[in-house]
């Protein structure tokens, strides 16, 4: 089990990046810090609790640092201030070679536009995780299967990705998550590239993995649907900052301002 | 009124005199205690690099002649899976036999493949450095301007002072000349790469040296490949020019062939030297081609 918090967290990216941090934390908009300081502001002051065993939504327009946040919990990203705690324990203060363990063991990540190797088969990408471990090819190769055929794509393990449609590419992209065996899944717009049918089904599919496997599921998305449909919580982003956390009825019911809201809005005006 | 009928000069000053700044003196002087002192250097070197392209040689002009054909059409094969290619390289290997080229021909081909054995263990390297490290970056690629912009005899006289006349000068010149686009196109190559691709790498865990042997080089390998495909076509390009310092094969024949007006003799050894040029073009042009590409097609 893994319990992360996300402690005020600063991003700001630029090579002046004390003097942004100081405006950003005198309470300056992002936008008069870019025109002050010609820092792009990615988080600002971000605080969360993300508790095991759950799927959090993290929901937020594009530019409101939805990715940057989740690439601090596996530390692609460094923070310019604060803390990333993982069991209690500071994430920031791994080495270089404790990080790769974390990276190997505890957290692993789905991508947007997949991220798949295009030189390895289906099955090689689902266990390269297992392998940079230094799991042996057959060992890795039982677990790679069991995967691929979980995540319905029994058949298709010695195919090339370019072979695939993009419904079939994240789902291997999932399976390699799956395959590395950690308590945390990281998932940036998993399903932001694909076709309606195919996302629902995808939806659906995670949902019932997370019913029979219980992991901790950071879940990004620009899709109020979405998030509703899969959190059991969800957090909103918008210029790097946490305007809202709260189970899906609470962001329906009690929209914290006008951002939230007009989210909500939209989704109420669509004809269902 | 001087010639030409342009007005008379010498009322504007030249460039002044005092400001003249000869760096020859000291270059000289570098060069002679580099000799005088570090000689012995200069030999060992020379004297590993002579081994190498002797070795190459001994088995090049030692194998039969159809043997090596052979082993040239098994790699056209490898190379692009296409009969037509296989063929056509056997037979113009065969027409360097029939014009009597075929020793001269084993002998620039050795000097080649030395020359690129050195040029790609020093060159991807290097490569792969300049995509990593800004430094890096920052120092080689004016350095490479440079090697490639400096007439080759600039640094041909140079190598002859320190390594004595014969094949080892006429290979690092060779080097020098040819190596440039390899570096470019590791570094090129090393950049394309899908960077989400690598965060993936990273994110699972991957170390920077499983990351690079196992993504990055793979996914950079045709880009690589047409750099040296550069470097091997530039390499041919200097095979006359080696053999004014003593480096023996086609461009000897070449030179010897103008030295003494007969041109029937420059153009025989020239054409060998462009069927060498093809063969080994379109040998390494195959091995560029994406290795997903065979599944594509299957
Ligand atoms: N590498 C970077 N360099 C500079 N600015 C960046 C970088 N990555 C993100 N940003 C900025 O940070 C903000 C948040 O970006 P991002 O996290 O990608 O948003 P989202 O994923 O929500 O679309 C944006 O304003 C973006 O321009
Ligand atoms: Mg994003």
């Amino acid at each position: 089990m893994a319990d992360i918090e996300i402690r005020n967290v600063y991003k700001i990216f630029g090579h002046d990046s004390k003097k942004a941090l100081a405006m950003a934390r005198n309470g300056l908009a992002k936008a008069e810090i870019l025109a002050r300081s010609g820092c792009s502001v990615g988080l600002n002051d971000v605080s969360l609790k993300i508790g095991a065993g759950k799927i959090f939504v993290i929901m937020g327009l594009s530019g409101s640092g939805k990715s940057t946040l989740v690439r601090h919990i596996n530390r692609l990203i460094e923070p310019t201030s604060g803390e990333v705690l993982f069991d209690g324990s500071n994430i920031l203060d791994l080495d270089a070679k404790a990080l790769r363990a974390f990276r190997m063991r505890r957290v692993s990540m789905v991508f947007q536009s997949f991220a798949l190797m295009p030189h390895r088969t289906v099955l090689q990408n689902v266990v390269y995780g297992q392998r940079v471990r230094g799991i042996s090819k057959a060992d890795a190769r039982a677990i790679g299967m069991k995967w691929i055929e979980t995540v319905g794509l029994s058949g298709y393990d010695a195919k090339y990705p370019h072979q695939l449609s993009g419904g079939m590419k994240q789902r291997v992209g999932l399976a390699r998550a799956l395959a590395a065996d950690t308590d945390v899944i990281l998932m940036d717009e998993a399903f932001s590239a694909l076709d309606p049918l195919i996302r629902a089904d995808m939806q659906d599919q995670l949902l019932q993995l997370q019913q029979n496997l219980s992991k901790t599921i950071v879940f990004i998305t620009h899709d109020l649907d979405e998030a509703l449909r899969i959190g059991s919580e969800i957090a909103i982003l918008k210029d790097g900052q946490v305007v809202q956390v709260g189970s899906p009825n609470d962001i329906l019911d009690n929209p914290a301002n006008d951002y939230v809201a007009r989210f909500v809005q939209r989704r109420q005006a669509r004809p269902e | 009124m001087t010639a030409g009928g342009l007005p008379e000069q010498g009322t504007v000053p030249m460039f002044p005199d005092s400001l003249n700044l000869s760096i020859r003196a000291p270059v000289n002087d570098f060069i002679q205690a580099l000799v005088t002192n570090h000689g012995w250097v200069f030999k060992a070197i020379s004297g590993v690099i002579l081994k190498a392209v002797l070795f190459i040689e001994w088995i090049l002009r030692g194998l039969p002649w159809w043997l090596v054909i052979l082993a040239f059409m098994a790699l056209a094969w490898q190379s692009s899976k296409r009969w037509s290619l296989t063929i056509a390289v056997g037979a113009l290997l065969l027409a360097v036999g029939v014009l009597g080229l075929w020793d001269l021909t084993m002998q620039t081909l050795a000097l080649m493949l030395m020359a690129t054995l050195v040029s790609v263990v020093i060159g991807v390297p290097i490569g792969i450095l300049v995509a990593k490290s800004r430094v890096v970056r920052n120092v080689t690629l004016p350095v490479l301007d440079v090697m490639q912009t400096m007439p080759s005899f600039v640094y041909l006289i140079p190598a002859l002072m320190l390594f004595g006349l014969g094949k080892v000068p006429a290979i690092l010149a060779t080097i020098i000349y040819a190596v440039p686009p390899l570096i470019r196109l590791t570094d090129l190559g090393i950049r394309q790469v899908d960077g989400e691709v690598v965060e993936a790498a990273t994110a699972f865990g991957g170390s920077p040296a499983q990351i690079l042997f196992g993504v990055e080089l793979p996914l950079a390998t045709p880009t690589i490949m047409a750099g040296l495909n550069q470097t091997i076509m530039m390499a041919l390009s200097m095979v006359v020019v080696a053999s004014m310092i003593g480096a023996r094969g086609l461009g000897e024949q070449v030179l010897n062939g103008i030295q003494t007006l007969d041109v029937g003799k420059g153009l025989e050894a020239g054409i060998g030297i462009v069927i060498l040029a093809i063969v080994l073009d379109r040998i390494t042009q195959g091995f560029g081609k994406p290795r997903t590409e065979d599944a594509r097609n299957g």
